[in-house]
């Protein structure tokens, strides 16, 4: 599903490496827990995973393709099969809740009746039923980061990535944001979290790949999250 | 695609930047209307060239009495007839004459009357203080210097004129008239290309939100730049509409009612010029923004 081999990155303009001859591999259906201080280098892993960057060296591989042989007009398809969740939401303020979810499909030219069946569905499996029309202001963070979930997902994309996701919320509510991605793994989906929340780690006993200065420094099956902190 | 999505984003850029939007089709107009006209003032010299240069003539003016003082080339007094029978002769052998017409006095005077008869000046000249001339039309215009070297110098004659160059003049004059009508076009050009690219800068920074969503999500880049690029091409081709009345007008009120009706001696020209030029306009109006617009893009819309 996804496979790094001796991957490094340099922006331009900074000495030190963002990421350093990483190398690992991550299978279908796996839920992987990305740790590590800031700066570490979980975006920049990331956004090479969503092709926003490419490797200085080395390649990767996602959904079995060559990002570095990948034509740049062909990553808006490539990008369609990736759910992706942020710590800000990342809705749009003046859409209502399923339009937000609809827009996701709308700009991928989905015709209008997939979308008014997809739409709903996916905003019950998320928890949100009956709240389609409202807007996202009066909504709770949880419920917000819901929304963009069932953005995220509303495609049924192969793997989904999560930004620290729950960042912005209490821990009450990030339990049940865990749940809810939690049960979208069970669907199949690749589930890959970047987070510094060490009590989810900790309670998910999930695979754990844990990044410092850019080194790959732990890469462990039902992991903690450290013993640093 | 979804036509419907993309015309509502459309209508709400255009709406979000309306002062922007309304300065870029003022100066598309203002532009579009200057290079139309300059266009249609380049036919209108083209065709009055044709006109003016089929009817003009090489004249070689001969002396008159009065002229004894002002010419050095009448020093030796007024023309004789043996004189101009000579000059006559020798005309009818060059080749190059197609045909000549003795001018007297009397139908200067009559040319002369009709022309500028209703004014004071004119009541004072009389019938003897005009030329007689030789009008002379050639098989070649372009070889009047045959002529001119040939009689210059003759006893009993003044002047040898091309009437090509009096209108040469007058025809260069417009001429530059109309680069300058050009100077100014490309500047309102580069006004309202420098606008466009503003307007989308504006334009991608405030709907960053939605254009980073898209990217997320997947969708084309076609998809994300088509909004931008049919704004700027939307607000252009209201502009070339409206360059396009500006033009009619001009030529209603100015050509038609003011210029035909007050000046007789030149052919304007018609309908059919102006309206040949619109599509052309409209075509520019439309591309040329949209262009401006995807260049813009490519800085500062990254997808």
């Amino acid at each position: 599903m996804i496979r790094f081999d001796n991957v490094s990155k340099s922006y331009p303009k900074q000495n030190r490496p963002a990421l350093r001859d990483v190398s690992l591999e991550i299978e279908k259906g796996e839920f992987v827990f990305l740790v590590g201080s800031s700066g570490s280098g979980k975006s920049t892993f990331l956004r090479l995973l969503l092709r926003e960057e490419r490797a200085s060296h080395g390649q990767v591989h996602v959904l079995g393709k060559d990002l570095a042989r990948l034509s740049n007009w062909k990553v808006p398809q490539m990008r369609r099969q990736l759910g992706t969740v942020f710590q800000d939401f990342r809705l749009l303020p003046n859409k209502t809740v399923a339009e937000n979810v609809a827009f996701a499909l709308e700009v991928i030219g989905k015709p209008r009746g997939e979308i008014r069946k997809a739409v709903p569905q996916v905003l019950e499996l998320v928890g949100l039923g009956g709240k389609e029309s409202r807007m996202p202001g009066e909504l709770s963070g949880g419920e917000q980061q819901r929304v963009a979930i069932a953005r995220a997902f509303v495609n049924r994309p192969m793997l989904l990535i999560a930004d620290e996701p729950t960042g912005n919320l209490d821990p009450q509510t990030s339990v049940g944001i865990m749940k809810l991605l939690d049960r979208i793994n069970r669907t199949g989906t690749t589930v890959i979290m970047a987070t510094h929340d060490q009590q989810i780690v900790d309670q998910m006993r999930k695979r754990v790949i844990e990044l410092d200065q850019g080194r790959l420094v732990r890469d462990q099956s039902r992991g903690v999250y450290g013993y640093q902190h | 695609m979804r036509a419907q999505f993309v015309l509502s984003e459309i209508g709400v850029g255009l709406r979000r930047n309306l002062t922007m939007t309304f300065a870029v089709i003022v100066s598309v107009a203002l532009s579009l209307a200057l290079f139309g006209g300059s266009l249609l003032m380049n036919e209108q010299v083209n065709s009055m060239k044709g006109y003016w240069y089929d009817k003009a003539n090489v004249s070689i003016y001969l002396c008159n009495k009065t002229d004894k003082a002002n010419f050095s080339s009448c020093a030796k007094g007024a023309v004789t007839d043996e004189q101009k029978k000579q000059i006559k002769a020798d005309l009818e052998k060059m080749p190059l004459v197609q045909s000549i017409h003795f001018e007297t006095s009397e139908e200067a005077y009559k040319h002369y009357k009709e022309e500028f008869g209703s004014q004071p000046l004119a009541t004072v000249v009389t019938a003897d203080q005009m030329q007689e001339s030789f009008r002379i039309k050639l098989k070649d215009p372009t070889k009047y210097e045959v002529i001119s070297s040939a009689f210059q110098k003759r006893p009993g004659v003044q002047t040898v004129e091309d009437q090509k160059d009096t209108l040469k003049s007058l025809f260069n004059l417009l001429r530059y008239m109309n680069w300058g009508a050009l100077g100014v076009m490309f500047l309102m050009l580069v006004v309202a290309l420098l606008l466009i690219v503003n307007t989308v800068r504006v334009s991608a920074f405030s709907r960053r939100r939605e254009t980073g969503i898209m990217r997320l999500v997947g969708a084309s880049s076609f998809y994300i730049q088509v909004p931008f690029i049919m704004e700027a091409a939307v607000a252009g081709l209201l502009g070339g509409i409206l360059a396009c009345v500006l033009l009619v007008c001009g030529q209603q009120f100015l050509v038609n009612n003011l210029l035909a009706t007050h000046i007789d001696v030149i052919q304007f020209i018609g309908w059919d010029a102006v309206l040949t030029k619109l599509p052309l306009v409209l075509a520019t109006g439309l591309l040329m923004p949209a262009l401006a617009a995807f260049a813009a893009l490519w800085k500062y819309l990254k997808v």
